[in-house]
Parts: structure tokens; C-alpha cells; sequence
């Protein structure tokens, strides 16, 4: 194994992967709030904050799908050593990281109605975060909130399927924000 | 004026103190060492073994002392310990064929290969209180027999080859585990099996007697029943093949029960089984029959509303650890809750009476 | 305590209740199965809240714990105890200074900020539990938005008492959706469950978690006829004289007189010092706290 798996991790996991999950937790609980979440130093083209993230949910209970351009060796031996996650077509998947153009959204799981939450937690990284563009509305958010999206029709199908849906972060450096299945999109 | 109640620091650091002092009890008597107890209340360490899922029984017999020898605390005790401890991986299946037996009996033949040793039991004992015992525990000389040295086939695989059985082949999947993952139903059968070992011994007990008594009845014979030490393994996937990490104590019980076939399947027998830690044969027998009650559905039978037949009703009733968590909850502090009843009940009766006097 | 993780529980543990919660936000009322674990306490005595608590607890934060209102009731004590030996966090009784507050029974007087954390232990999550003993049938009713059992319970209880006969633990609808217990808050709680903070509940007997995000809608069930109404009683606190507070009732002699005191020992405590003072109060310095 390469030198670029083992290196990357947390220092001090208890600790720092709670402080991650706070920003985390943060962040999809207030739609269109963008946190700051680091620690990890993972191997391009992974941004900081979704590796931070897997660090801090993933391990060998969550399978993960990697979109185009991130299924490299490198992302996959840094993944399985920090994590023990396995990596798995999309239709297995618990969470799945890519950039837009690189995620079969269609493929993913969308939970069941006696079981909504078995679905697929979806990273999306963005070439730029900012809390400007598409409005957002529903639970987390006051009135409206401001979120740059990379498209609406899809955010807007997926909140169609409440309860059931995928759920979405959006992470750029070491940036993250959340969008539940919940939020409404215009 | 009336200053609020407050103190619960001081109370619960003085509760603790008095708790230590009754668990020692008069300081004339000579304290109890963990060995003692593993040594002569060796059931006892068994049960708690079996019920907090840890074989281990040293710890158990510690838990009982620190418990006063209140077995539930005890499980309780071995429990909260259970859930810290790192897994290095699973073992390989034990071959219960290989059992070196202390005791073994089969109800549905004479003699078998292997034969009938009815080993360390109370079953031919007469409940007479020995008084000797209270000022001597000392034992005579105890005869010994020479060690069986070839494993002791299982009574159900003579049923099994004349296909007088229903068949039980070895499946490869790994078994689910209720303490790693929610508990979801329909529960396969290896899951519940694994609830009712760790089950309480009195409701397994109650919920097989009730089968016995026609709550869902179905006809158990005791095939076998054996009593003995089996040899562990685990792959070692750096050495590549398995090496024996122990051995531990194990009851196991075998049922036939009532046969059953339709006009395309000649009648073949159904089984019922049960595995628990230690010397524990109540409990392996109890639950064999509450085994067999819930397969009603995948043996083609009729549900007959019985309590041992719903498995929702046993898997969540069955863990003496929840059962008594939530039991004894209910002597908390219930002010709030109590005082909205309170409110609500004293509105409702207001106004039936102003009611009954608008009526009047 | 080192030979323990920092909030006792161990990482995967914590990150599968992680993952729970999050699941829990996206789908608001929505009880997330998870795999509880066996805590050192008792099932029934908040091993649900300890255990959501040990996951989103850092070492940055202050914790409060209540139980019915108060922190020094013996098991909020207790409690409090074991997150200060395994956490090492500061820990408060002053619901403005906490950053995660762990409760049973109550929410808090003072209405809770954004940075705050509300964790409820739960008893039976189930809202429909009592209507229908089955969680196999329930969770199917959940699947179909199938409440109808719901309110003819409710129903039935105006028709036998002339009002709907449900005082705490009284069920919500979660942004027009799942229908959820609140967990055995008295319903004058009710309306404040529509807060700033993220509010988390934990059942661990039950292995579910669910959860509220700020500024969601939460509707008491109720009818046109028989409006939903938070009830608390008829009184003042007679310590600090507060008229908006849920209040405890209290024997003080042997003929049964009854005192009222509220139930938010710290929301009590604040008013006190603040100057407010109760029919059977004192001014605060006077007092031996």
C-alpha cells in the first residue's frame, strides 16, 4: 500500500470526528448554511470536507459509490484504510461522492415506505459554495434560505418523493452544506 | 417560606455507601471470594454467563457478589461490560458432535451409541434438605469412568437417515447478531434463536409451558439432551487455516415433535432446538420448545393466537435486561407527567359535575 | 477514565447513531431503527438520551441535564455525573449556558437558541404503541400515513369525557406528515416544540431515534370542534410568583395543603434572583440555596 492511504486520517478520532459531525449535523439541519468542516487530508480530487465527512460517518456498515473521476486507486485504498467502507455499484450504495455530471442519481437507493431512511446520502462536490442562487424553503429553515445548486429539477423531483429521497451534501474545499430531502427548491 | 428540596448528590453518594455495606453484610463473617462462587455456585455462574451473553466465569461470579446475588443485576452487570469490549472476529460454528459429555440422555431411545449418562444431576435426587451441608460441605470419594475418547453422534442424525426427520442442512450465511443491529420482523430463525438464549430463563420457561399446556401445542419428545465441553476455533486468515482458541461448557437440547406431511411430502418429524451456555437444561429445553412453537408458519401450520407462536410478542418480552430496565423506571420521578393527569382529571370531573347540576 | 473512549461510547458505535440522526433530520417524526446498546444503566432510565447525548457531545461543550424540570433529581444527577467522568465537559444547570441540554419530561421555560441541542429520552416512540400493540402493524400504518385509529381515539375521548383525555405525551403531526410522540412532555410543552434549536430523541429500549430541525412545523393533533389547548394549573409559582410556567404540585402538611412551584427549577431560580417573588417566597439572598 501507498504512502497516500495511510496518511490522511484523524489524530485524535473521538474528538475531532466530534467536532466534524457537529458541523455536519449543522449543516443539514439548517439547508443553506455553509460550515466549515477539516481534518482530513485526503488525495485530489476529494475535497477536505468530504473526506472529513466519511472519516467521520463511513466505516465497513456503509458501502460507498464513487462518481466519474473519483473511483481512482488512490481514493479507494485512502477510503478503505481510513474507513473499512467497501466500495459498490450505486444501487448498494449508503453514501455516494462525485462531482454533478459524475453521479447516476436515478441509480441510487431511495429508502422504502415502511423504511425512508435506508436510502443513499449523496456528496456532491462543487466547484464553488456560496449561500446564493437557488431559494430554499422548508424544515431547518426560518423563512428562506440561499443555496448555489447545481441544477433545480432534480432537488425538486427528489423533494417530490418525501419521505422517501436522497439526501445531499454539497462540499467544496473544506466548506460543506446540506440539502435533506425535505428542502424545497425554486 | 419553603425552600425547594435539593440534595440529590449527597443522596446518591450515600446510597452507594450503604449499598457496599449490605452487599459485605456482617464483617464477622468471612468475605466471599469470587473464586467460592464460581466454584460452588457454579449454576448460578452459568446462568448469568448465558443471560449476559459472555462466557466468561470469573466475571460472572464477580458480577454476582458486587450484585448481592441478584442474578438480573448480575446479567445487567456482565451486559454493560459486554458492549465495551473490542471483537477480533467470529469463531467457526462448534460441532456439538464433538462434545466430550457430562451428561447426555435421550427420552426417545433406550440406548444409543454413546449411551445414557445421566452425569452431575438433580433429577434423581429427593428434595430433603441436607443438614450436614450447613456445617460441612465436604464430599466422600466420587467414583470415576473412563473418559469416552470418540465423538458422540447426535441421536436426531439416526431420524435424519431414514429421512424421518425434517432435514436441517448447514447453512454458510453468517447469522445476524440482536446486539449489533436493530431487531427487525419478520426474524429469521437463526435470530430468534439467539434472542431466546440470551432470553430470561423464567419467560422462556413460562412461554414453553404454556405450549405444553396447549397454548400451541406440539408434542415434544426430548430426543437428546447433552451436557459437555466443546472445542473453539477461529480462522486465523494470517496463518490460513483455524487454530482451537478454548473450550466452553454447553447444553444443548434436541426435540422431535410432532410429525406432520401432506399427500405430496410422506410425515416426517419437526425439531425444535435449543443451545445455552453452561449447565443450564431448564433453559435449553424451554427454549427448544418455544424454538419449535415459533416455526408454526415455515412448517405450514395454524396460527392459534398463542402467546409462544408470536414472535413479536416473545423476542420483545424475552430480554430480562429491557423488561426490568422498564419495569423499574416507572418509580422515577413522574411529577410532570402525574400532575397534567392530575390537571386533566380534576377539568374533567368540574365539569360532569356542573353538568349533573345544570341536569338536576 | 481512560480506559474509556471520550464519551464512553465507541466510534463505530457512535458513527452508525450519527448516521441515525442524520437520517432522523432528513425525515422529521420519522423513528430511525438503531442499534442501541447496552448502556451502564438501566433500559427506561435514558439509555436512549445518553446515548444520542455521548454522539453529538465535543469536548467545547457545556451540558445540562433535567429531568422533570429539575437538575437535581437523582437521576439527572446522575447522568450529568457520568457525561462529566467520560466526556470531561463543563456542565450547567443555566438553560442560557448550555450548548446541549439532555431532558426528560420537560422542555425548558427559556425558549432555546439556535447553537443549542435538545436531546429528549424516550420511553416508547411509537405514538400509535398504545392503540395497537404491533410494531410490525404500525410501522405499516406509518408507511401508508394511515392515522386513523389515531383520532378515532382521540374522538372516542370527547365522546366519553367532553374533552380529548390525553394530558402529556400528546401526539403531533411533523411537518404535515409523520405522526409522532413527543415523549411524555405535558402538552403545555407542546407548542414549544416548534424551536430554533435542533431537538434529537432517543429511545434506547426501543432502538429508534428521531428528530425535529429547527423551524419545523409541528401540529398538536386535534379537532375544529375541540381545539388542541396546553394546559399547565391554575395557579402562580408560589416561589417566584411566574404566571407562564409549568408548575409542580406539592403536599406540605399533613392536612393536604398543596403548594406550586415550577417545574424549570433554573427558570425558578433566574426569576428569583432576578427579583421576582412568590406568595410563599423569599427575596433570593435570604434564601439557603
Amino acid at each position: 500500500m501507498q504512502t497516500v492511504a495511510i496518511e490522511g486520517g484523524f489524530l485524535d478520532g473521538p474528538v475531532q470526528s466530534s467536532r466534524a459531525f457537529r458541523q455536519i449535523m449543522n449543516a443539514l439541519a439548517r439547508p443553506g448554511t455553509i460550515c466549515a468542516l477539516d481534518g482530513a487530508e485526503p488525495p485530489a480530487p476529494l475535497s477536505i470536507a468530504a473526506a472529513t465527512l466519511m472519516l467521520t460517518l463511513c466505516d465497513h456498515e456503509t458501502p460507498i459509490y464513487l462518481g466519474d473521476g473519483y473511483d481512482t486507486s488512490d481514493i479507494r485504498q485512502w477510503i478503505t484504510f481510513h474507513t473499512g467502507a467497501s466500495i459498490v455499484a450505486p444501487q448498494k450504495a449508503a453514501f455516494a461522492i462525485g462531482d454533478w455530471n459524475g453521479l447516476p442519481l436515478d441509480q441510487f437507493p431511495i429508502g422504502t415506505p415502511e423504511y425512508p431512511d435506508r436510502s443513499t446520502t449523496v456528496i456532491v462536490e462543487c466547484p464553488a459554495l456560496v449561500a446564493q442562487g437557488a431559494t430554499l424553503s422548508g424544515p431547518g429553515i426560518k423563512a428562506k434560505a440561499a443555496l448555489s445548486l447545481p441544477e433545480l429539477k432534480a432537488f425538486q423531483r427528489n423533494a417530490a418523493l418525501f419521505p422517501l429521497g436522497l439526501d445531499f451534501f454539497f462540499t467544496h474545499g473544506n466548506q460543506i452544506a446540506g440539502l435533506p430531502r425535505t428542502t424545497k427548491v425554486t | 417560606m419553603y425552600v425547594a428540596v435539593k440534595g440529590g448528590e449527597r443522596a446518591i453518594d450515600n446510597a452507594h455507601a450503604w449499598l457496599a455495606e449490605e452487599r459485605r453484610g456482617d464483617t464477622a463473617v468471612a468475605d466471599l471470594s469470587v473464586a467460592q462462587i464460581r466454584e460452588q455456585l457454579s449454576l448460578a455462574v452459568n446462568r448469568v454467563m448465558a443471560e449476559g451473553s459472555l462466557y466468561d466465569a470469573d466475571l460472572a461470579a464477580l458480577a454476582i457478589k458486587q450484585s448481592r446475588g441478584d442474578l438480573i443485576e448480575a446479567i445487567f452487570l456482565i451486559r454493560a461490560y459486554r458492549t465495551t469490549l473490542p471483537r477480533f472476529g467470529g469463531s467457526l460454528p462448534v460441532d456439538t458432535e464433538d462434545m466430550a459429555c457430562d451428561r447426555r440422555i435421550s427420552a426417545t431411545f433406550k440406548d444409543a451409541p454413546g449411551g445414557q449418562v445421566l452425569g452431575p444431576t438433580f433429577d434423581y435426587t429427593h428434595r430433603l434438605l441436607d443438614f450436614k451441608l450447613a456445617a460441612d460441605g465436604e464430599i466422600g470419594e466420587v467414583p470415576q469412568a473412563p473418559a469416552r475418547d470418540t465423538a458422540t453422534p447426535h441421536i436426531m442424525s439416526f431420524l435424519d437417515r431414514e429421512d424421518l426427520i425434517q432435514p436441517e442442512p448447514a447453512g454458510e450465511a453468517t447469522p445476524p447478531d440482536l446486539t449489533r443491529t436493530p431487531l427487525e420482523l419478520p426474524a429469521d430463525r437463526a435470530l430468534r434463536l439467539q434472542a431466546l438464549t440470551r432470553g430470561d430463563e423464567g419467560f422462556i420457561l413460562g412461554m414453553a409451558y404454556s405450549t405444553q399446556r396447549g397454548y400451541a401445542r406440539n408434542h415434544a419428545f426430548v430426543a437428546e439432551l447433552r451436557i459437555g465441553t466443546v472445542p473453539v476455533e477461529m480462522e486465523i486468515p494470517e496463518l490460513g487455516f483455524s487454530i482451537d482458541i478454548g473450550e466452553i461448557n454447553l447444553t444443548e437440547c434436541e426435540t422431535v415433535n410432532q410429525f406432520q406431511g401432506s399427500k405430496t411430502n410422506p410425515p416426517q418429524f419437526t425439531r425444535g432446538y435449543g443451545l445455552v451456555f453452561g449447565m443450564s437444561e431448564r433453559k435449553a429445553i424451554s427454549m427448544a420448545l418455544v424454538d419449535r412453537a415459533l416455526r408454526w408458519k415455515e412448517l405450514g401450520e395454524d396460527n392459534v393466537g398463542a402467546p409462544a407462536q408470536d414472535e413479536e410478542f416473545v423476542l420483545y418480552h424475552a430480554d430480562n435486561i429491557q423488561a426490568t430496565g422498564f419495569l423499574e423506571h416507572i418509580k422515577l420521578p413522574h411529577y410532570v407527567d402525574f400532575q397534567s393527569e392530575l390537571e386533566l382529571i380534576r377539568k374533567l370531573r368540574r365539569e360532569a359535575t356542573q353538568m349533573q347540576e345544570a341536569a338536576e | 477514565m481512560s480506559a474509556y473512549n471520550f464519551a464512553y461510547l465507541d466510534e463505530q458505535t457512535k458513527r452508525m447513531i450519527r448516521r441515525a440522526i442524520l437520517k432522523g433530520l432528513a425525515i422529521p417524526g420519522y423513528q430511525v431503527p438503531f442499534a442501541s446498546r447496552e448502556m451502564p444503566m438501566p433500559y427506561g432510565w435514558g439509555t436512549g438520551g445518553v446515548q444520542v447525548t455521548a454522539s453529538v457531545l465535543m469536548p467545547e461543550d457545556t451540558l445540562k441535564v433535567i429531568d422533570q424540570g429539575a437538575d437535581d433529581t437523582t437521576n439527572a444527577v446522575s447522568i450529568r455525573r457520568f457525561f462529566e467522568r467520560t466526556a470531561g465537559v463543563a456542565v450547567t444547570e443555566a438553560t442560557v449556558e448550555a450548548s446541549v441540554i439532555q431532558t426528560r419530561h420537560r422542555i425548558p421555560e427559556e425558549p432555546l437558541q439556535a447553537g443549542q441541542i435538545l436531546v429528549y429520552q424516550v420511553p416508547i416512540p411509537e405514538p400509535l404503541r398504545f392503540l395497537e400493540p404491533s410494531e410490525v402493524e404500525t410501522r405499516k400504518m406509518h408507511s401508508l400515513e394511515e392515522y386513523g385509529l389515531m383520532h378515532v381515539k382521540l374522538y372516542e375521548d370527547i365522546s366519553q369525557h367532553g374533552a380529548i383525555a390525553t394530558a402529556y405525551a400528546y401526539p403531533v403531526k411533523v411537518e404535515g406528515r409523520y405522526v409522532m410522540d413527543p415523549s411524555p412532555i405535558p402538552k403545555f410543552d407542546n407548542p414549544k416544540l416548534e424551536m430554533e434549536a435542533i431537538q434529537l430523541f432517543g429511545a434506547g429500549r426501543e432502538q429508534r431515534i428521531y428528530a425535529i430541525p429547527p423551524f419545523t412545523q409541528v401540529v398538536s393533533l386535534d379537532f375544529d370542534d375541540y381545539p388542541f389547548a396546553p394546559t399547565k394549573a391554575d395557579h402562580a409559582c408560589d416561589l417566584c410568583g411566574a404566571e407562564d410556567s409549568y408548575l409542580d404540585e406539592l403536599i406540605v402538611d399533613d392536612a393536604g395543603g398543596r403548594m406550586f412551584m415550577c417545574s424549570d427549577t433554573d427558570y425558578c431560580l433566574t426569576r428569583r434572583k432576578a427579583g421576582h417573588i412568590g406568595a410563599q417566597g423569599v427575596p433570593y439572598e435570604e434564601a439557603s440555596v
